[in-house]
């Protein structure tokens, strides 16, 4: 395909469509050439490759397909456990998708390597498109081809009028109608529709817009846990959070200076019908402070409504039950009293966990002992459902107990969950009949360990609610590329690219002959009936001449369409 | 009144009201049911007139097709000078093959069947559309929460697009057998396998985001959808006009069924034009998904399943434009990349949400 596009006679036959179609759009040609010998040529060569419409189609398919195995097989980024639980169950198979990275998709090597070569291949696309562009736009429409007939859309008429005169009205008709238009030899040529172009520049510019933004994001993330009992606060540092993860380059110091205090959780439920015991609302009232110094505000946090300070969201993602334990040594002095958060494990908010008594209790011997309980906890006990709550409100609250003495192995360094006991120095409380003892309790029971060992009671019920702590630097950028993407795509996609010529020559018997032709980059209907329009327009001022006595008429074509008169 | 007794009334009121939705599902159905019937008779009685113009236009007088074109004027009138009219023509490389009249074939009895067709399918997307309505009453928000829902809406926002694009004037009726069978697969899938009885959301759902993605999310879903149809067609009747452009015989079925839908290279712009437009709001979907993602669970973009293959669904519909202008790949290569795309999509809807476990999970399946 010919890239001059000035040249005023094309040869004849289909071909001759060719300069006047160039460069409608400024997609890069396909060429398949063999290269020359030579690192330079085969490097050239590789380009060219990278960078043509068909290699990008087989990135784009590539990205699509790599895709599919993450939506399939548990990530690791998403959900540890199951990826855990996966493994457990396929070894050999975990360890070879351990090789493939398939554990973690869409940081694997070959993942990255597929949207790395597509980016490259959009930059390498995007910079010789661009330059084109500007090149189409300081250089002229081409000139009209030769046989006008040959072009999707084609009208004639004979008239009186001069040939000039009626390429002026032409000339100044598509200016006026926004074509950029200008006559070279018998024709007028024009052009419109150049914001398609700008607007595929712009949705491709946007894209990687995104990308580096994801990518700056990713980077400099930082996302923290932290479980709050009702009462209780907790000021944004390192150090407070209950877990905390970060991209590579985040620093300490971007976090931002807050503090709150949640001084309230409330969660409602469906009270009936089928879906009885979903979550309707929930909501936690909390008092925040910006900086070390500023005033305390209250404010409500709910599901989807995080609070923005500074760059961070605080974001309500879970809640459950934390009831308040005393504990009493033999000569009934409180060794312990707390808010024990306790972890769901259900719908109905069915939780467990453990109390640790670490230090300050003697038992009846006076001799220094550690304590551990395990606790099992349903909101709403209905006799006869002893093992699982059956709605997640505070119905009719049972805590169940069990206790242990001894050692509980928190001293030796090993770090430990503070929902689990590390049984292995520790002895089970026995009642009378030698069995462990374990024991529901309401609020307000107690319950008595034997031999004196003291009490535990169970006090009342807090709430506890969990906050995520998160900020996403380069989310603005993300956005107003998606904002830039969305509006580049419209343009792309609805606005039409298409040309119009206008020829006015002298026949062989003195009369004037006009012929206009149009041509869209798509097909579409649009331009055969903008060309009617323009026609009939322009054949207001230059009225038709009467047929000379022998017309070479064809066959009628079916596709005719009539031309539009302009305001109708 | 006390308010225990108020809130049972309008409980009564919902499940009235959730009553009502059902009766009106059913008889929607119904009635799509007699218009299927109407478009089969239609098809029917169009086999009966013998119309053979893309065998015309690729068998006979191929030589002659090939000169210029040149505007059609009636010979010696010198009275009446007409207006100048444009002469289309197709592009180089591409068959010059005329439209079909459509599935009655030029047969009066089978337009009147294929007219009473459209408006039963008129009547039976008003019941639908109350259906909907009715249903979104008596939760007291968007009719989207659950897939039974979502698969009453979705057939009711298809059946409208069709119906828009017949109101305006696009030459779509052709489609109607093919649209309305699938609308009541859909609904008897919902009804039988999908049912929920109605229920408010949890509370993750509540957002104004998700008015807009998912609404936006149902009518890209409708728009792809009838792409499809009209791409599938597209690959049958592109092989036929293959086959009679070699000097092939088609088969008689083939022959009195492919005669009467339009010409493959106006199928093809009709599926592309209809993807195409849709293509830039399918983005923004995705976008305000993300935006809701980021609200509800803290971040944007977490590769959740539902995520992922909206963005797979997003990237195959970008390769079928690309396709459009990649040497090689225009025409079928292109059409069978538009399939995959809406199969992801399918597969984003029905797949991820029973195979597959995420975030995106809704109450009942
Ligand atoms: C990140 C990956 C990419 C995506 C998601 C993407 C998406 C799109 C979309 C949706 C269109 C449709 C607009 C239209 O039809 O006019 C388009 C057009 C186009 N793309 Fe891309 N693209 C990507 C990468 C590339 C690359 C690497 C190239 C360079 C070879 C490229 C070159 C083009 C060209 C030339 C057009 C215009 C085609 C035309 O004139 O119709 N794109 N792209």
């Amino acid at each position: 395909m010919s890239k001059t596009t000035t040249d005023p006679t094309p040869p004849a036959g289909d071909e001759d469509l060719g300069a006047a179609a160039s460069q409608l759009s400024t997609a890069p040609e396909d060429t398949l050439n063999v290269p020359s010998l030579g690192v330079i040529g085969w490097a050239r060569w590789f380009w060219r490759q990278l960078t043509s419409m068909r290699v990008a189609l087989l990135l784009l398919l590539l990205l699509s397909l790599g895709a599919i195995p993450g939506s399939l097989i548990p990530q690791s980024g998403t959900d540890e456990t199951k990826v855990a639980q996966f493994r457990k169950d396929n070894p050999t198979l975990g360890d070879v998708y351990d090789k493939l990275g398939l554990f973690h998709v869409y940081s694997s090597v070959w993942f990255s390597a597929i949207y790395i070569l597509l980016f490259v291949s959009l930059i390498g696309c995007i910079i010789p498109r661009t330059w084109q562009f500007v090149g189409q736009l300081r250089g002229r429409p081409p000139g009209a081809p030769k046989r006008l007939n040959r072009l999707p859309a084609y009208t004639t008429w004979r008239t009186e009028a001069e040939p000039e005169q009626v390429r002026t009205a032409a000339l100044a008709l598509l200016k006026k109608r926004r074509f950029r238009a200008h006559l070279t030899g018998d024709a007028v040529a024009a052009e419109k529709g150049y914001l398609r172009e700008v607007g595929n520049l712009a949705f491709h510019i946007a894209l990687i817009v995104m990308l580096i933004a994801f990518a700056w994001g990713q980077l400099f993330k930082m996302e923290g846990n932290k479980l709050i009992v009702e009462g209780g606060g907790f000021s944004n540092t390192l150090t407070q959070y209950d877990d905390f993860k970060s991209g590579s380059l985040f620093n300490q110091d971007d976090l931002d200076p807050f503090s709150f205090h949640l001084n309230d959780f409330q969660g409602t439920y469906e009270k009936s019908g089928p879906n009885r015991g979903t979550a309707r609302t929930f909501q936690a009232d909390i008092s925040y402070s910006v900086g070390a110094y500023g005033k305390a505000r209250k404010t409500i946090v709910k599901v989807n409504e995080p609070l923005e300070i500074g760059d961070s969201k605080v974001y309500l993602t879970a809640h459950g039950y934390a009831p308040v334990i005393t504990v009493r040594d033999g000569k009934g002095e409180v060794v312990y009293r707390d808010a024990v958060p306790l972890l769901p494990l259900d719908s109905n908010i069915t939780s467990s966990g453990v109390v640790k008594v670490m230090d300050g209790y003697r038992d009846a011997k006076g001799e220094r002992q550690q304590l551990g309980f395990e606790a099992f906890f349903l909101p709403t006990y209905t006799p006869g459902n002893e093992v699982s709550s059956t709605f997640p409100a505070l119905g009719n609250p049972v805590l169940n107990l069990a206790g242990y003495y001894g050692d509980l192995g928190v001293d030796a360094g090993v770090p430990q969950s503070v929902y689990q006991l590390d049984k292995s120095h520790l002895k089970a409380f026995k009642d009378s009949k030698g069995e462990q003892q374990r024991k529901n309790l309401r609020p307000g029971q107690t319950m008595t360990l034997p031999n004196g060992a003291g009490s535990i009671t169970y006090e009342s019920t807090k709430e506890w609610a969990n906050f995520q702590v998160t900020r996403q630097p380069g989310s603005g950028w993300a956005l107003a590329g998606a904002v830039a993407a969305i509006f580049g795509l419209a343009g792309s996609l609805f606005i039409q690219r298409r040309r119009v010529w206008v020829r006015a020559v002298r026949g062989d018997d003195g009369v004037t002959v006009v012929e206009m032709a149009g041509l869209g980059r798509s097909e579409s209907a649009k331009v055969p009936e903008e060309l009617g329009a323009l026609a009939d327009t322009l054949y207001d001022q230059a009225p038709g001449a009467p047929d000379p006595d022998e017309d070479s008429t064809e066959t009628p074509n079916p596709q005719v369409v009539p031309a539009e008169r302009p305001g109708k | 009144m006390t308010l225990a007794a108020a809130t049972d009334l309008a409980a009564a009121t919902n499940e009235h009201l959730a009553n009502l939705s059902n009766t009106l599902i059913y008889s929607a159905m119904a009635v799509y049911t007699l218009a299927f019937f109407a478009y089969i008779t239609e098809w029917i009685f169009g086999s009966r007139s013998k119309i053979g113009r893309t065998a015309a236009a690729l068998t006979a007088g191929s030589a002659e097709r090939k000169a210029p074109a040149v505007t059609v004027k009636k010979g010696g009138s010198t009275a009446v000078l007409e207006r100048p009219q444009v002469v289309v023509r197709a592009a180089a490389g591409q068959r010059d093959v005329p439209d079909g009249p459509g599935a009655h074939g030029g047969d009066e009895q089978g337009d009147l069947y294929g007219r009473i067709a459209v408006s039963l399918t008129v009547l039976a997307f008003l019941i639908e559309l109350a259906g909907v309505i009715a249903r979104a009453a008596s939760v007291e928000r968007a009719p989207w929460g659950n897939m039974y829902e979502f698969n009453i809406t979705f057939s009711t926002v298809a059946v409208g697009v069709y119906l828009s694009l017949l109101a305006l004037k696009k030459n779509v009726r052709w489609m109607g057998l093919f649209l309305i069978t699938s609308v009541l697969l859909d609904l008897g899938i919902a009804v039988t396998v999908l049912y929920t009885a109605s229920d408010q959301l949890v509370p993750a759902l509540h957002s104004y985001w998700l008015y807009i993605h998912v609404s936006t999310a149902i009518l890209c879903g409708a728009v792809f959808y009838v792409g499809a149809v009209s791409t599938i067609l597209y690959l049958f009747k592109d092989s036929y006009e293959s086959k009679l452009a070699g000097g092939g015989k088609p088969g008689k079925f083939a022959t009195s069924f492919l005669e009467r839908l339009p010409a493959s290279s106006s199928l093809d712009k009709f599926s592309y034009r209809v993807n195409a437009a849709v293509f830039p709001l399918w983005t923004f979907t995705i976008i305000a998904g993300a935006i809701w993602a980021g609200d509800a669970w803290g971040r944007y973009w977490g590769w959740d399943p539902k995520e992922t293959w909206a963005f797979i669904t997003w990237v195959a519909y970008a390769c079928y434009l690309h396709a459009r202008a990649t040497a090689g790949w225009k025409g079928r290569k292109a059409a069978y990349l538009a399939l995959l795309a809406f199969g992801c999509w399918l597969f984003n809807y029905y797949g991820v949400n029973i195979f597959v476990s995420g975030k995106h999970s809704y109450a009942g399946v």
